[in-house]
């Protein structure tokens, strides 16, 4: 089946080697399978005739018809299945993964087709089968590892902070432990606060841990293969609202690179550096502001540690003014460390502050209209970009 | 079944008195009632009972299937007697009546003998050294030896070991030189550690030894981890994690033990009851009767042993490791013991416990002494090789601490690999950024 494989850079140092490539441009392809805010999109419906996302060269090697269709949710399963096809030490542990099929139907018929001890259904305790799953991999088995919900596995921080993060460093490299860590996490609609948690932040500071998130179906696939192939510990972030999204993806073997950006429409006014669901309000937001004659550059960042910047670098090079919109809180998110990155290192290159538009310092609240107002919308972006680009602030 | 078809058409007594089983019927109308046509079948049933409950008094709920009772009776706290504890040589070292020794040789006994030694030496000496300002922190395993080399000898190179911290005698007696223990502690660049922890949080990945982390308990998931992964590829191997009483009141003890018994994992879970949790002593620790009692909780097999007993705890482990590999399923064994020593050089125990507790156990309950005299008593070991281990001993153990103290700190190099399996970019310029401050400043900011 896999004649072409797109082989990841094996670290971040390779990485700014790579060019960037068309076919990673997949924005056209993308519709809406429900469970994002539906009034924008309706409203949005009317001015689809003139937002194309991607400018320019769209040559796509993907033509109309080749690849399949799929659901988000759909393409983490196929990436996992594919990975535990290829290498019989992968398996996969948490709550209700087995029999069940995942509560996000992510692990689906995974168990009838490799067994109930590689697909492993585990009692509820996320510090202990996140510890299991870590010696597990000190072991030689290459554990995937489920939190229900990535809040969830705040119980299980002690045991990805401190030994996930820390055992290949305190043993001198003797041992590695290549776990994945994954769940659905961010605000979805009305989960409460519990269920409805930002906190990528919390583990960015955990040196040994690699992050990525993932926000289409082709880059959901091809992260978690890539998670998986990884011999470090790596948290990939899926988000709730997203695992029905569908896109059209190759049918071909691909990977994709851990520790790269992706370059979702080239601009040349501003960069816009994002993530996650917030991609999506990001192109929505772009739909309007293509419109009004604005030219945005948007990197969905993917990488959230390491941070890709020589992408980000080289776009902001190129535009001079940076806003970052994220889904994670004011205090602390993955804003404020990325704002830090940008000052340090482009300085000279900025036109002005890079700013950042974050999600209110509040655990998230149940009632729509006040959890609406807790995440950023695509009004904002839109008010937020002019301001920037009318010389406003 | 026969003559039921009769009885339902009411046939004419005779014919059932005819047969002796159906003779409960004239003294049961009641119940015969109460089961309708089956009542036949049912009076067998019930009669075969020894209490005469009817089926309907079985409860068969999914979380349990358990008789009932009319009588509402608590449970209570603890059985009447404490678990036992299996011995096999009494405190003098001598065979207990009816004990059944296991099969230790001599040149096992004897190399058991010296890896005790070895380790108590180890142990006073670099005790002595952190007090004298030459490494910053050292943990003794002092009134445990035997348990930590028992335990080791019984298990093979490939079970793989979860440590807490105070089992330093698993790792020598599979093969950890004295010069390894003592570059780990100095932390210099030869340590397998690369400087990388505090002292005596050894690991050793060729010897099965996962590298020693300070929290407690953490490691008893892994275990429960590491046997799964054993389980799938059918190794004729275990996984054997220590703590102590105060790591089994801990949330991952609680967990390791269920997850291992639900998955049938194959893993030996040693408790080191020494008594003490630091200055928590283990009254204040569990109001159960210690951490054997939990093991029927989790429907694990468990037994409690005294950990001060060389041969018993080899017998123990030896038979655990069977069971845990053959059936995979794990194993809890509670070692009774004591921590003669400090819980570290950054405890004094006396602030805790008596002077002459400290030592009684350290004399006339000391493990080695107890495994030397049975020793002498086989006619395995003399007054003369005494003298010529300890010296021996103790020379090799000062030449190593020597050696180790004069080598070199690890390079700046080592402060940003292993993070992660290659060098990413950020951490290239923070040690490009590093090299930049040291090169500029006086020499004291320089490594070593």
């Amino acid at each position: 089946m896999a004649q072409k494989v797109l082989v990841p850079c094996s670290s971040s140092s390779s990485c700014g080697n790579v060019q960037f490539s068309p076919s990673r441009v997949h924005t056209q392809a993308i519709a809406f399978g429900g469970g994002l805010s539906q009034s924008s999109s309706r409203k949005n419906k009317s001015l689809a005739l003139k937002a194309v996302a991607a400018k320019g060269e769209t040559s796509a090697p993907v033509t109309a018809k080749s690849g399949h269709e799929i659901l988000l949710f759909d393409a983490l399963r196929e990436g996992l299945e594919e990975e535990m096809a290829r290498d019989p030490t992968v398996c996969v542990m948490g709550e209700d993964v087995g029999h069940y099929g995942g509560s996000y139907k992510v692990t689906k018929g995974l168990a009838e087709k490799f067994g109930d001890l590689r697909v492993l259904d585990t009692p509820i305790c996320e510090n202990s089968f996140t510890g299991m799953g870590i010696g597990a991999a000190m072991t030689g088995l290459r554990t995937v590892v489920e939190g229900m919900n990535m809040g969830f596995l705040l119980l299980a921080y002690n045991q990805i902070s401190n030994n996930a993060g820390m055992l290949h460093y305190t043993s001198g490299g003797q041992f590695k432990i290549p776990v994945v860590i994954r769940g659905p996490g961010g605000v979805g609609k009305q989960l409460g606060a519990e269920h409805s948690q930002r906190l990528e932040s919390y583990f960015q500071s955990v040196p040994g841990l690699q992050m990525v998130a993932c926000s289409t179906p082709y880059n959901a696939k091809g992260l978690m293969k890539a998670a998986i192939r990884s011999d470090n510990p790596v948290i990939l972030y899926e988000h709730v609202l997203l695992y029905n999204l569908k896109e059209r993806i190759p049918d071909e073997e691909y990977v994709l690179c851990l520790e790269e950006a992706e370059l979702v429409r080239p601009g040349k006014d501003i960069t816009i550096l994002t993530y996650s669901r917030m991609r999506h309000f990001v192109l929505q937001a772009a739909k309007t502001l293509v419109e009004r004659g604005y030219d945005p550059e948007i990197i969905d960042i993917r990488s959230l540690k390491p941070f890709d910047l020589f992408t980000i670098g080289n776009s902001i090079k190129k535009t001079h003014k940076v806003l970052i919109v994220e889904e994670c809180m004011r205090t602390g998110g993955i804003g404020a460390s990325l704002r830090a990155a940008i000052v340090d290192n482009f300085w000279d290159f900025l036109d002005g502050r890079p700013e950042c538009l974050s999600s209110q310092d509040v655990p998230t609240p149940y009632a729509a209209t006040l959890e609406d107002a807790t995440v950023v919308q695509p009004a904002q972006i839109i008010v937020k970009v002019e301001q920037m680009l009318q010389g406003l602030i | 079944m026969g003559l039921l078809p009769l009885l339902l058409r009411g046939a004419p007594k005779r014919f059932l008195r005819a047969s002796g089983s159906y003779r409960s019927l004239y003294e049961s109308n009641s119940r015969r009632r109460r089961h309708g046509t089956d009542a036949a079948a049912a009076d067998q049933a019930v009669n075969s009972r020894a209490d005469h409950r009817p089926d309907d008094q079985m409860l068969d709920f999914p979380g349990a299937k358990a008789a009932f009772t009319s009588r509402m009776e608590f449970i209570s706290p603890n059985a009447a007697e404490a678990v036992p504890c299996f011995r096999i040589l009494d405190d003098l070292g001598r065979a207990l009546d009816g004990s059944d020794i296991p099969e230790v040789d001599s040149s096992l006994a004897v190399k058991m003998y010296h890896t005790m030694v070895r380790l108590q030496t180890f142990d006073s000496i670099f005790y002595e050294a952190q007090r004298q300002g030459r490494i910053s922190f050292y943990l003794t395993n002092i009134g445990e030896e035997a348990l930590n080399v028992a335990s080791a000898a019984a298990l093979t190179k490939d079970d793989v070991v979860f440590p807490q911290y105070r089992e330093h005698g698993v790792l020598m007696w599979r093969g950890f030189t004295l010069d390894e223990f003592a570059n780990q502690c100095f932390s210099n660049e030869a340590g397998h550690g690369k400087g990388r922890q505090m002292p005596i949080h050894y690991g050793s990945e060729k010897l099965n030894y996962f590298t020693i982390s300070s929290p407690i308990a953490t490691q008893l998931p892994h275990a429960v981890g590491a046997a799964y992964g054993l389980k799938m590829d059918r190794k004729n191997a275990c996984a054997v994690t220590y703590f102590g009483d105060g790591g089994s009141s801990e949330g991952d003890f609680h967990a390791a033990c269920n997850f291992a018994a639900v998955l049938e994992a194959p893993v030996l879970f040693v408790c080191r009851n020494n008594g003490y949790a630091i200055s928590t002593p283990a009254c204040e620790q569990y109001k159960g009767d210690g951490i054997v009692v939990r093991g029927r909780g989790y429907g694990m097999t468990s037994i409690r042993v005294d950990g001060n007993d060389a041969l018993a705890v080899f017998k123990a482990v030896s038979a655990a490791r069977k069971l845990a590999v053959e059936q995979s399923k794990p194993v809890l064994i509670e070692a009774m013991t004591y921590r003669v020593g400090h819980h570290s050089t950054s405890d004094d125990s006396t602030k805790y416990r008596s002077g002459e507790e400290i030592a009684h156990w350290r004399s006339v309950r000391d493990p080695v002494l107890r495994f030397r005299r049975w020793l002498e008593s086989n006619a395995w070991w003399s007054v003369e090789d005494e003298k010529e281990l300890r010296g021996a001993a103790r020379k090799e153990v000062i030449s190593a601490m020597n050696q180790a103290e004069k080598k070199n700190k690890p390079p700046l190099s080592e402060l940003f690999t292993d993070v992660y399996d290659t060098l990413p970019r950020n951490l290239l310029e923070q040690e490009a950024t590093l090299r930049d401050t040291v090169s500029k400043n006086p020499p004291s900011l320089a490594p070593h």
